[in-house]
């Protein structure tokens, strides 16, 4: 009786599914992925093991860094509403054209005074390391603490909700910088608000 | 899959000299590894990017209200102290009399075997679950702000229910000079 012979077959596999999937998900993940913005006050932030992300929207965060402060808040929107605030408080004026120059902004560290000459820069000027001076703080000249307002009013006003404020100091600050900054949230009544830290990666 | 015919016309004799028509099926395999690998990058990457947030709540600066003083028994609460270098000190009680001050680093084997020790301490103490132990967490000026998350990141891990950051004092500083922590 003779065998029975089975046929091989071929080990190639037909890729071509598999391909249009596998690029199908990687177009979608590079759109998906936000370009991460260029920092104009690097920090490098503490370690914990604390897993809560923070949120997209109606948050501000007051950077602090080399003894400079730096303030963002997120959303353009908010940020044009915000700018209209800070004109009034300190009568300055701005064009239409400014403001959406403005708006594009994620973070800034500059004096009211010299906020024109800010927005005149073109991108790669503003995150020139040192050119930045940091928004003054102290108890004469409080600018944080109004631009914290005009952004906590903006966001009641576009969003109907409370603004989250958050700190990102680096981990080398000295505590009474940021001690400056809780005080300023604490006149405001602002009792609750985030630090910002990276994932801790293993445990010591 | 379209395919091409490949065999056609090769077997006739006497015919033209055809040359052999090439398949056009592709090797595919490495194009999926390779999009493979960018996909698992651009996955870990934007899930990974956003920045963790530490909710912080500060207790209330309001001097007119009064109900929200409260007064704490001092064999609850534990004080700990951030001073230069990364060094840190803690006691028990009050700052005119301290119990056990003691200078100790941050980590597993340091401020973690203290507070795990004083929350059992406590509990065995009051007796009462919901009534564990106070931290007192007081920054100095020669402290960083390394050492405050760390410190608060250290609350989170011991699970220590009740905790404040509060103004240092005077004497605490005077403590903390004694034992070298703080010049």
């Amino acid at each position: 009786m003779p065998r029975v012979k089975v046929p091989r077959k071929s080990t190639a596999i037909d890729m071509t599914a598999m391909c249009d999937v596998a690029f199908l998900l990687l177009t979608f993940f590079i759109l998906t992925a936000t370009a991460r913005q260029p920092e104009p006050l690097p920090v490098d932030t503490p370690a914990s093991t604390v897993k809560i992300k923070l949120p997209e929207t109606d948050v501000a965060t007051v950077t602090i860094g080399q003894g400079k402060i730096f303030f963002g808040v997120k959303g353009q929107q908010i940020r044009i509403n915000m700018l209209d605030r800070i004109s009034k408080r300190y009568n300055l004026q701005f064009t239409e054209q400014e403001k959406v120059r403005f708006s594009v902004v994620e973070t800034f560290g500059v004096p009211v005074a010299n906020l024109k000459q800010f927005i005149a820069l073109s991108n790669d000027e503003r995150n020139q390391a040192g050119l930045q001076p940091g928004i003054p703080a102290d108890s004469t000249d409080n600018q944080l603490h109004e631009w914290i307002l005009a952004a906590r009013y903006a966001t009641k006003e576009l969003n109907n909700k409370d603004l989250r404020l958050s700190i990102k100091g680096d981990s080398k600050e000295e505590y009474p910088e940021i001690k400056k900054v809780i005080d300023i949230f604490q006149k405001q009544k602002i009792n609750k608000f985030s630090l910002i830290t990276s994932l801790r990666q293993a445990e010591k | 899959m379209a395919e091409l015919d490949t065999s056609s016309g090769g077997s006739k004799k006497g015919g033209k000299v055809r040359s052999k028509k090439q398949s056009t099926r592709v090797d595919l395999t490495a194009m999926v590894d390779l999009a493979f690998l960018l996909i698992t990058f651009f996955m870990l990457t934007t899930t990974l990017a956003k920045p963790q947030a530490m909710d912080l709540a500060m207790p209330d600066k309001d001097k007119d209200k009064p109900e929200s003083k409260l007064e704490i028994a001092d064999n609850r609460t534990m004080t700990i102290l951030l001073g230069q270098n990364n060094r840190i000190e803690w006691y028990m009680g009050l700052v005119d009399n301290p119990k056990t001050p003691t200078v100790d680093n941050f980590g597993r084997d340091g401020i973690r075997k203290a507070l795990i020790e004083k929350i059992k301490e406590v509990r065995g103490i009051t007796g009462d679950p919901k009534k564990g132990l106070i931290v007192l967490i007081k920054p100095s000026d020669k402290s960083t702000y390394r050492n405050l998350v760390d410190i608060l990141d250290e609350m989170k891990i011991s699970d220590v229910q009740t905790y404040a950051i509060v103004d240092i004092t005077n004497p605490e500083i005077g403590l903390m000079k004694r034992d070298g922590i703080y010049k």
